[in-house]
């Protein structure tokens, strides 16, 4: 556990260097004043928060200061970063529906975002707490896609149903579903191939998928995950809101964060969309993943 | 998503109507807006900032023209200055005429790299030119392969040696170039982050010993802010000489690309525009200018159209609109095309202006399917000739579509309508537009 949090603290701690690190730098021996919040308000928006995000933080700190008849400038630290762990927190869901079949995770995402290895690194995990794990290969459009997936499933030494390249993915996503079902598997993993959401043929492929799982598996529960790549900037809002009306996102996975990015978009998602962040990826190895802990991660940023 | 920028303009500058010059305050405002849609475009913040003080030096003290209102003088000013700032016009890629050309792709893991290096053989290939597709990312599960597959899906050489260190991998490849009278080699290199000081050190020994002709770093549209970083740290070790981004076939408005442009000095050279090995396209900063300041991109939107409408059908089908010969076939159609260009809201948002005018009117596709549906339920005749579904067809159409009888009235009528409308309309009237682009079809509805 401490290791845990040492490893994302030590991730995160190059963006204190360069993004929100530099708010502890900013507030010290100042004052609370325009100046100050202005200069608070540029290292946010470098973080991806977005402006409209960005400015409700502002709004809010400043009145707090009030509030608390605060004037330190250290004292706003304290505040953002509550005020960052409230916004992630309050879109967490509570506690999970129990199912009596399979657990299904549609795994969904624009191209390139990490969805084939953060299958890799879940499937690693739920096969550590001793859960009956299976991949479906349901990528069967990107050049070698099954192949990558099937390295995965091997690492993982979780196993795999797979169909020919070119084959229709809902037919490959039914036959594991039903295999699942079978097998008595506690959770499916499904890999889907990338696509971007403005695509209105490729979300309707997503559509069916879902639709053929609930259909040869009633008794699961069918979730689906949408991974975000941590250096996207606002057009995380776009992908967040398209795919949920799509196929109903109910978790986001943030990967990549062991980069300079800090995937500072996903407050405003938080607040706006209210999709909550279950999972972050920190790097290309098969542990690389972490539970999402709002206060840990907000906890982190100013660390 | 984005309200546009010059309706935003128009607002702040609303005042100003009829005055001479832009005054200071005025450009204050509207600088203010300018920053943030900027911003909301991804810029980075200090691009932008600096960006802004530019063209604010530039509109103090420009004079309103007579025909254009000062909203939109601002907006050509922003625009001018920011189509010279991504470089003018369309920088070249360095010609493939060594034997052979290498060109060097590196970027952070998943920003296309691997389908680009296909993309560009491919392009040169239709060019007579030979190329040969390199697999230097030994990291990735199964890169190698993804390679090869897109390899021999176009028919060009690929080259991957088990075993060896990268450096050693595109040192050979270029060897085995040189005997073969290999035109281009493509080097593919594993995605890596710019802070990762081992593997970055990896791209230093490639290009010290290839010394390629093109060292180009590919930048995901989707970058937020931390695009300048990467590409920073990137320059800065590697001296890229161009860029291409990726993924631009989305709805990201691509702010990135300023800031690369910004920090590097570095020329735009291609845009990639989808997962299929043809999609790549030269990089117009005119365009990205207007998709940067989500003034939309009707040249896009056009070519999207000529792309997906079929020219022949669409073209027959103006005749008929013209002669008044449209019946619900061809409106059944019609649809058909449309959808096949994606949701409407997106390709709306691509029209300059069509943002003010639909300003309340939801594209509603539900509505759409409903029209359809209510159509699928006329038999052929109906459909051909409609004037002869009277009472006892409407209730049975009604019935087949799910749809109330108010429905299928209302229907007919915006039909009967759309008819007229057509038939009042010269020829000459259409002259001015795209072809197969039909006016107000889609408006009415
Ligand atoms: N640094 C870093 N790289 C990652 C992380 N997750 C994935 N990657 C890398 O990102 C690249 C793309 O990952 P994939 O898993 O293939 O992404 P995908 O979403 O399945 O891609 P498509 O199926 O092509 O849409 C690979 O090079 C991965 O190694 C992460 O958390 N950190
Ligand atoms: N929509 C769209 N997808 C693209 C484009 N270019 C690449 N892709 C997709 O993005 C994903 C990643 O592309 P790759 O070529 O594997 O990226 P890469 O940079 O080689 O990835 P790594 O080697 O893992 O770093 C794949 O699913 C591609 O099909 C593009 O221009 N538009
Ligand atoms: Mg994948
Ligand atoms: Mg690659």
């Amino acid at each position: 556990m401490f290791n845990a949090f040492q490893k994302l603290k030590d991730s995160l701690s190059r963006t204190k260097d360069n993004i929100l690190g530099k708010i502890s730098e900013v507030v010290l021996r100042r004052r609370i004043d325009d100046d100050l919040l202005e200069e608070i308000e540029e290292i946010l928006i470098e973080a991806d928060v977005g402006v409209p995000a960005t400015m409700r933080l502002i709004e809010s700190v400043k009145k707090r200061a009030r509030e608390r008849k605060l004037s330190e400038g250290s004292e706003v630290v304290g505040l953002l970063k509550e005020e960052i762990a409230a916004i992630l927190t309050q879109s967490q869901a509570v506690g999970s529906a129990d199912s009596s079949g399979p657990v299904i995770w549609l795994i969904v995402g624009v191209n390139g975002v990490g969805k084939t290895t953060t299958i890799g690194k879940l499937a690693t995990l739920f096969a550590a707490e001793g859960k009956n794990t299976m991949i479906a290969a349901c990528d069967t459009f990107r050049a070698a896609a099954i192949e990558q997936i099937a390295i995965w499933a091997e690492r993982s030494n979780v196993e795999m149903v797979r169909s020919q390249s070119g084959s229709d993915p809902a037919a490959v996503a039914f036959d594991a579903a039903k295999a699942a079902k079978a097998r008595g598997v506690d959770i499916l993993l499904v890999d889907t191939a990338g696509r971007l959401h403005t695509k209105a043929n490729l979300m309707e492929e997503l559509k069916k998928i879902r639709r053929v799982v609930n259909k040869a598996a009633p008794d699961a529960l069918v979730c689906s995950k949408l991974i975000i790549d941590g250096s996207t900037g606002q057009n995380a809002l776009s992908q967040v809101k398209v795919f949920t009306e799509a196929v109903g996102c109910d978790g986001i996975i943030v990967t990549k964060l062991d980069g300079t990015a800090k995937g500072g978009v996903m407050i405003a998602v938080s607040e706006e969309l209210g999709v909550p962040v279950e999972f972050i990826g920190l790097g290309e190895g098969i542990d690389d993943l972490q539970r999402f802990d709002p206060e840990k991660f907000a906890e982190a940023l100013f660390a | 998503m984005f309200e546009s920028l010059s309706d935003k303009l128009e607002i702040v500058l609303k005042k100003l109507r009829g005055a001479g010059k832009l005054t200071e305050k005025n450009i204050k405002d509207s600088m203010r807006e300018i920053r943030r849609s900027l911003l909301e475009a991804d810029v980075n913040y200090k691009v932008a900032r600096d960006f802004i003080k530019a063209v604010e030096q530039k509109a103090i003290g420009a004079e309103v023209l007579k025909s254009i209102d000062p909203g939109q003088l601002i907006v050509k000013i922003v625009h001018d200055e920011l189509v010279a700032l991504l470089g003018g016009k369309n920088e070249p890629i360095a010609p493939v005429d060594k034997s052979p050309t290498v060109y060097m792709v590196c970027g952070l893991q998943g920003s296309g790299k691997t389908t680009l290096t296909a993309k560009i053989a491919l392009s040169f290939k239709r060019k007579n030119k030979k190329a040969l597709m390199v697999a230097a990312d030994i990291y990735r599960p199964a890169a190698v392969k993804q390679l090869q597959v897109l390899a021999d899906q176009i028919a060009v050489e690929h080259f991957s040696l088990e075993g060896k260190k990268p450096p050693e991998i595109c040192h050979e490849a270029v060897k085995y170039a040189e005997k073969n009278f290999i035109d281009l080699v493509l080097l593919d290199t594993a995605g890596r982050l710019h802070v990762d000081d081992e593997l970055m050190t990896e791209l230093e020994e490639i290009k010290a010993l290839v010394d390629p002709h093109e060292l180009l770093l590919v930048t995901d549209a989707m970058t937020g802010q931390d695009a300048v970083k990467v590409a920073e740290e990137f320059h800065g070790r590697l001296g890229i000489t161009g860029v291409v981004l990726s993924k631009l076939d989305g709805d990201a408005r691509g702010g990135a690309a300023l800031s690369i442009r910004a920090v590097t000095g570095c020329p735009i050279k291609l845009a990639s525009t989808g997962e299929k090995v043809s999609d790549l396209e030269p990089f117009h900063p005119e365009r990205m200018a207007s998709r940067i300041l989500g003034m939309g991109d009707i040249v896009s939107l056009v070519e999207k159209a000529e792309e997906t409408i079929d020219m022949e059908q669409a073209e027959q089908m103006q005749e008929k609109l013209l002669k008044a010969q449209f019946n619900f076939e061809d409106f059944l159609e019609q649809m058909k095309q449309l959808k096949k260009m994606g949701p409407l809201d997106s390709l709306l948002g691509m029209i300059p202006g069509v943002g003010k005018a639909m300003k309340n009117v939801q594209v509603d596709e539900s509505a759409m399917e409903r029209m359809v549906a209510i159509i699928k339920s006329m038999t052929i005749e109906e459909r051909r000739n409609p004037t002869i579904i009277d009472g006892s067809r409407k209730k049975r159409i009604a019935l087949g579509s799910g749809n109330s009888v108010q429905a299928v009235n209302q229907l007919l009528k915006q039909f009967n309508a759309m008819q007229k409308m057509f038939h009042s309309m010269s020829k000459k009237k259409f002259r001015g537009l795209p072809k197969g682009m039909m006016p107000g079809t889609f408006g009415n509805f």
